[in-house]
């Protein structure tokens, strides 16, 4: 009904939805069950899952809304086939993947595929994830196709086993929440440095029980990966979910990719937004205009500050925990920090835009001869563009060891770890104590201030940096 | 699951806030495929720190965001075959909280000033069916989603409750399930 400022009668309500309203209701089954589009498997969390449906004799219901990938355990040397894999445990973590999902009839890319790669590299490399989806996946990093304007979040192994069987989840609505941006991003300053100063302002618990919506022109200037990286950090805030509206950006993205329709359903993916007024549990704005670029100084993500500024004084007992496994003494300039290590890759930094933004930084320069760097790309198809675009020959003359797809050293599942002590600037996503390796200390950058690193053995200021 | 109504018994303190999942079990244990003995690997690097000393004791009071990070359902696993049955910290993290619903290890919030009595206390009971914590001759209510609350009063299995609305699912599917994306490429 349009508006007529002239009546007095009362107006039609109209409904004011949030992205997050919209998608919820194209999927509850009922008050409590989602319908879930899109199921995401990977070796790791899955194995007890599969069991039980053996177990309990039952089937996955839709072996054509579900697909897998061997990525955490995987080795990075270029291994084709699950044999070769020397640790004897990831071995069979990944064969088990390959009967299983060969006895449930579930489609699957183990290691040595042209499509094998970090399970959220996939799904939007493939065009299987797809705005206004509901996908879930056994790892908490799921938040990541949340850029293509689906619901998509993390659930653990008894979930995952529910999802085969059912294809629903029992759930109930997350309370929402946007984080408006304004400003812009600054020269040098990446979506890596937006989602960590955003965490650092709101903490590692700010997001806890809710859908986060990013919004604002600085997000509608992101690249799809970069949309990625900002959506893929939520968890680290808390958020169960993050989501960005699908734009002209997105559907450029999905277009034409070998499992995106054909055309697409631009009337109804358009309908994907945030109608104004709509209501949200909880507002943060920032401006982008203020962020600087990130470096992490301790063992949560949200122990971050200014490349320009020093490590901070300890607060609380956590802090002070966190300093001395860092070994960070208060003070310290961040541009003082030397390194051992450096690495880039994982589901937050290892996408062809990611690799190519590194390799303009080091290429003709050399990587320090105080340190190690290795480039770990997040697929197999990442790999195939970056190598036909010469990025690998960039990295292999600068000093970078160039490797094989999978989660490699974020976690550090596979033989990619830090020896106690080592100190590493990553493009990853999780500083925790032990997380690259037992006694490693971690320092979260993007992939421009983790290259400009590796050329200098320090961290540097990126905008001054030539 | 089996059923959990009460559960009562001397505490264990985990003074700690943000407790990842990484620490709870750590990375190189969850390249095991069976659900059981990840016990033995629970706080794997931390408990070798001097001065670790953490009792397997039915009920475990941590700090703030217990449990944040990976999703890996490994964690609960680890806590409940050391020994824990309940869990109280004045709050959880998402998928964490969830996946300990899911194994019938109860999650409870409190208060922080309510956590910090409950961690000068020697034992407590925690009694789902009242919804509330009882130490030092005090009692404490604490929430829970009723749904929630009545799986584990019941131990009911969460796939076999869904399965009772097959039907639902399959009009879903017929009426109104999205077109594509297959993955079968």
């Amino acid at each position: 009904m349009p508006a007529s400022p002239l009546c007095g009668e009362q107006a039609v309500p109209v409904s004011r939805l949030s992205l997050l309203d919209k998608i919820w209701q194209a999927h509850e089954v009922y008050d409590g069950l989602l319908y879930i589009d899109l199921h995401l498997v990977h070796e790791v969390t899955s194995p007890q899952a599969f069991e039980a449906l053996r177990l309990a004799g039952r089937t996955v219901r839709r072996p054509d809304r579900t697909l897998a990938t061997a990525d955490h355990n995987v080795p990075t040397d270029g291994s084709k086939v699950a044999a070769q894999i020397a640790d004897r445990l990831s071995r069979v973590q990944v064969e088990k993947l390959e009967t299983n999902c060969q006895e449930f009839g579930v489609p699957v890319y183990s290691i040595g595929h042209a499509r094998q790669g970090i399970v959220h590299v996939i799904g939007p490399e493939l065009g299987v994830t797809q705005p206004g989806m509901t996908i879930v996946c056994g790892d908490s990093h799921t938040s990541t196709h949340g850029a293509f304007g689906a619901l998509a979040f993390g659930i653990g192994t008894s979930e995952v086993e529910h999802v085969l069987a059912t294809q629903t989840l029992q759930q109930r609505k997350p309370k929402s929440m946007r984080i408006l941006y304004s400003g812009e991003l600054g020269y040098g300053v990446s979506a890596k440095d937006l989602i960590l100063g955003t965490i650092g302002r709101m903490g590692v618990e700010g997001g806890v029980g809710h859908v986060i919506e990013y919004a604002g022109p600085p997000i509608e200037a992101l690249s799809m990966e970069g949309r990625m990286t900002v959506c893929n950090m939520t968890i680290e805030g808390g958020g169960r979910a993050g989501m960005i509206a699908p734009d002209q950006t997105t559907f450029d993205w999905v277009d034409g990719l070998e499992a995106a329709p054909d055309p697409l359903p631009l009337d109804q993916w358009r309908e994907l937004r945030t109608d104004e007024g709509a209501h949200f549990d909880t507002e943060l704005r920032i401006d982008a205009t203020d962020i600087s670029p990130q470096v992490t100084w301790g063992t949560t993500p949200s122990m971050v500050c200014d490349v320009t500024a020093a490590v901070p004084d300890a607060v609380t007992e956590g802090d002070e925990r966190a300093l001395e496994y860092m070994a960070l003494a208060a003070g310290t300039p961040i541009q003082d920090i030397r390194l051992d290590r450096v690495f880039i890759g994982s589901c937050t930094n290892s996408r062809i835009g990611d690799l190519r933004e590194a390799a303009e930084i080091v290429k003709g320069r050399k990587v320090a001869s105080t340190l190690s760097a290795m480039v770990v790309p997040g697929s197999q198809q990442v790999a195939a563009q970056a190598e036909r675009e010469g990025l690998d020959e960039v990295f292999r003359s600068a000093g970078f060891d160039w490797r094989s797809a999978g989660c490699s050293m974020c976690l550090g599942m596979n033989p990619d770890t830090l020896a106690p002590g080592e100190r590493c600037a990553s493009t990853s996503n999780r500083n925790f104590e032990g997380r690259q390796g037992r006694g490693g200390r971690t320092h979260l950058v993007s992939p421009k201030m983790a290259a400009a690193a590796a050329v200098e053995g320090r961290f540097v200021d990126i905008r001054e940096w030539s | 699951m089996n059923a959990v109504t009460k559960i009562r018994g001397p505490i264990s303190v985990l003074r700690r806030s943000d407790v990842d999942t990484d620490q709870i079990i750590p990375k190189q244990f969850l390249k095991r495929v069976e659900r059981s003995g990840f016990g033995e690997f629970l706080f794997y690097d931390w408990a070798k720190e001097p001065g670790w000393d953490l009792d397997p004791n039915p009920i475990l009071v941590a700090g703030r965001n217990f449990g944040c990070g990976s999703s890996r359902e490994h964690a609960p696993w680890a806590l409940e075959d050391f020994g824990f049955k309940a869990l109280v910290a004045p709050s959880f993290a998402d998928i964490f909280y969830s996946n300990c619903t899911k194994i019938g290890l109860l999650p409870v919030p409190l208060p922080e000033e309510e956590v910090e009595a409950l961690m000068g206390a020697v034992e407590a009971e925690i009694d789902l069916e009242d919804q509330v914590v009882r130490f030092d001759g005090r009692e404490v209510g604490f929430e829970i989603d009723p749904e929630t609350r009545r799986r584990l009063l019941n131990g009911l299995d969460d796939i076999g409750v869904t399965l009772l609305s097959a039907d639902a699912i399959e009009v879903y599917e017929r009426d109104r399930e999205r077109e594509g994306p297959v993955t079968t490429l």
